[in-house]
């Protein structure tokens, strides 16, 4: 057997940490080096990035990045982040969800965050099922789809996530596959140098649970249904809502500058105060 | 030179959290607490502070682990429903160690109930409101005096001990009007932070319980998680040693620590044979029924519980030793009364004064209730 390559990103991976608990054929790790390589791409200082998460397969990605890492509550990660970015604007807070964590229980934060716009980058890792509980659907499963919650097949429309953010407010939103890397690391990276809300959604493939229970058991199955239905959004306007259905529609739904959150914060604190927002205030014992 | 101030519960409560540090505040309208977010929204740009109205409670209680994570001492405030609400992030702090001050001007309960009348029906949910064991400091302040002093002592037990505390208040004290005095020289504790040069372990076993706490970006590189972890705070989940090391110090660096950390008030328990023991805002019908019982020659005395949670166990049982009847008045149908009973009943008889509706217990009800027993 061939000597494995050293993946280039382990200077930026808790070593010790390792082996990670995600399941052969699982998309997190194609997306953890998307990230990185966008975040070298972006020229970012690693050093600077504090990550949040909720909880679910996705949301342990940052417990293996070594930066400062705080991994949430159950769909509360952007709540989280918002505390930690309005009391340290200077860091970049990144944010990595999934599709149950962001739209199901999160998703309230979810559209508050986009609405204030305040300037964190949100990796939405969709796999329209639930995998750390065991492949029950999730608001993203498509229609028809199963899940060990739906055995006879799911009822319910699936959110599209990234047009529901662009909605709610977000200066930035896009969607790609793990199928296209490439146009998710210039997105990503787009997303980490846009001040204000950006959510990248992925969808990706879960071949442990929803390739499973939807006969389509290997991740390369997987990845060609996926390409097969992709279809990129100048092309999905010209479509009609029946032609679109199954199709996951990939690109720029929202990259628009306004007012970020943090921003107007500091605004306040300047004419209120003459100075900025203060920063590390718990450690001082005269204020 | 001291300052003095006529001013509203809720807004010495806000006063108290900029006196002490806070320069945080994320929260949620809700009556009877709002005005402590009106008036820190007012107040924290003013003193290069932030404040956030979030879209709940669930979130608030979020965003200040967050923003005290990112270095700055933060705190909410809500009532009933919004308590509720928070209580499972207010666990993530817990297990997290994470510094904050969550205030609670209770209101009539349960569910949305009473929203603009006082009650006390919090304060098991303040022991126990989230999954789990973990042990909580609260405190319970009886006059707009003690809601801002009691503010900044939360922040202060907050820091030296690494976790999330309680100021446990109602409507009536929330809302009234008094005079207050600020001090100089009031004492605030700030964050420790860990030596760089160290192998710093965020969540290691040491003797006193407590770790310093980094700030995000301080280049420590620290994860913080709900799961159980080890000392590094890496995810350690299936190993019960490892379980059992870390809730137990949790629950530890507060029970070692009672010494420092309960306080009681008291008057004429030396000799008397009924006590009564309160605390918040009933407290100051508890000291006019007592005054008067004096009068009338009979021997009654009282505790007020400033620190409900931990329970001040061996002050209690130590004013209440030659008591025959301690008497617990509470605004609830008994929550504070089960854990004076668990610590007295085997020295003396135990009654609950419970009294719900929104409407405070007045002295002559108190003194009925000390007749009743009768107190001579």
């Amino acid at each position: 057997m061939s000597e494995q390559k050293e993946n280039r990103f382990l200077p930026y991976l808790r070593e010790d940490r390792l082996p990670h608990i995600f399941c052969p054929g699982c998309g997190n790790g194609a997306i953890i080096n998307a990230f990185l390589a966008a975040m070298e791409k972006a020229e970012m200082d690693f050093d600077n990035i504090a990550m949040v998460s909720g909880i679910g397969c996705s949301s342990r990605i940052p417990g293996y990045l070594n930066c400062d890492s705080l991994h949430t509550t159950h769909g509360r990660a952007l709540s989280f982040a918002t505390g930690l970015k309005v009391a340290n604007k200077d860091l970049d807070v990144v944010v990595f969800t999934g599709d149950g964590d962001a739209a199901s229980i999160g998703g309230n934060h979810l559209i508050h965050a986009a609405r204030r716009n305040i300037n964190l980058t949100v990796i939405c890792i969709n796999n329209n099922i639930y995998g750390m509980t065991g492949g029950q659907i999730s608001p993203t499963s498509p229609k028809g789809s199963f899940g060990t919650t739906a055995p006879y097949g799911n009822r319910d429309a699936p959110f599209k996530l990234a047009e529901l953010v662009a909605a709610a407010g977000a200066s930035y939103s896009a969607r790609w596959t793990t199928v296209q890397i490439e146009n998710l690391v210039l997105s990503i990276k787009e997303g980490l140098k846009n001040p204000g809300f950006s959510f990248i959604e992925v969808a990706t493939q879960c071949p442990t649970y929803f390739g499973r229970k939807n006969k389509l058991k290997t991740p390369t199955a997987m990845a060609a249904v996926m390409k097969a239905n992709t279809v990129f959004k100048s092309a999905a306007e010209r479509m009609r809502a029946k032609e679109l259905e199954g199709k996951i529609v990939v690109g720029e739904f929202a990259n628009s500058q306004r007012d970020e959150f943090t921003e107007g914060i500091e605004k306040i604190s300047v004419e209120k105060s003459g100075k900025k927002t203060i920063i590390n205030s718990a450690f001082e014992s005269k204020l | 030179m001291a300052q003095e101030f006529f001013i509203q519960g809720n807004e010495a409560c806000a006063k108290g959290a900029i006196t002490a540090g806070c320069r945080f505040f994320a929260g949620y309208p809700i009556t009877p607490s709002t005005e402590v977010a009106e008036t820190l929204a007012r107040e924290l740009p003013k003193v290069g502070g932030s404040f956030v109205q979030m879209e709940d409670e669930i979130a608030s209680a979020g965003a200040i682990i967050g923003g005290s994570w990112g270095g700055t001492k933060s705190m909410t405030a809500t009532s009933g429903p919004g308590i509720s609400l928070m209580q499972e992030n207010i666990g993530y702090a817990f297990i997290s160690e994470t510094p904050m001050v969550i205030v609670d001007v209770q209101r009539g309960s349960p569910s949305t109930a009473q929203p603009t009348m006082t009650a006390q029906g919090d304060m098991m949910q303040a022991r126990w409101g989230s999954h789990g064991d973990y042990e909580p400091i609260a405190l319970a302040p009886s006059s707009v005096q003690e809601f801002f002093d009691f503010t900044i002592k939360a922040f202060n037990l907050a820091e030296e001990f690494r976790c999330p505390v309680f100021v446990m208040a109602d409507e009536v004290v929330g809302h009234m009007r008094e005079k207050i005095t600020v001090e100089d020289d009031i004492e605030i504790v700030p964050r420790k932070r860990p030596e760089k040069s160290d192998k710093y372990l965020p969540f290691k076993n040491v003797e006193n319980g407590t770790n310093p706490m980094p700030s995000f970006g301080d280049g420590f590189n620290i994860h913080v998680t709900g799961l159980t972890h080890d000392e590094r705070g890496y995810p350690d989940t299936n190993n019960p040693e490892t379980h059992d090391k870390l809730v137990q110090r949790i629950c530890d660096k507060i029970l070692n620590n009672r010494d420092k950390i309960c306080s009681v008030q008291s008057e004429n328990c030396e000799d008397a044979d009924i006590i009564i023991l309160s605390y918040g805002s009933p407290v100051r019908s508890v000291v006019e029924a007592v005054n008067r019982a004096r009068d009338e020659g009979k021997k009654v005395g009282y505790i007020k519980l400033d620190t409900p949670w931990p329970f001040p166990e061996e002050q209690v049982v130590q004013l209440s030793s030659n008591a025959s009847d301690v008497i617990v008045v509470e605004m609830n149908l008994g929550q504070m009364y089960y854990e004076v009973d668990r610590v007295l009943k085997r020295s003396a008889n135990v009654h609950l004064m419970g009294k719900i509706g929104g409407a405070m217990p007045t002295p002559d009800e108190i003194l009925d209730q000390i007749n009743r027993i009768g107190g001579n």
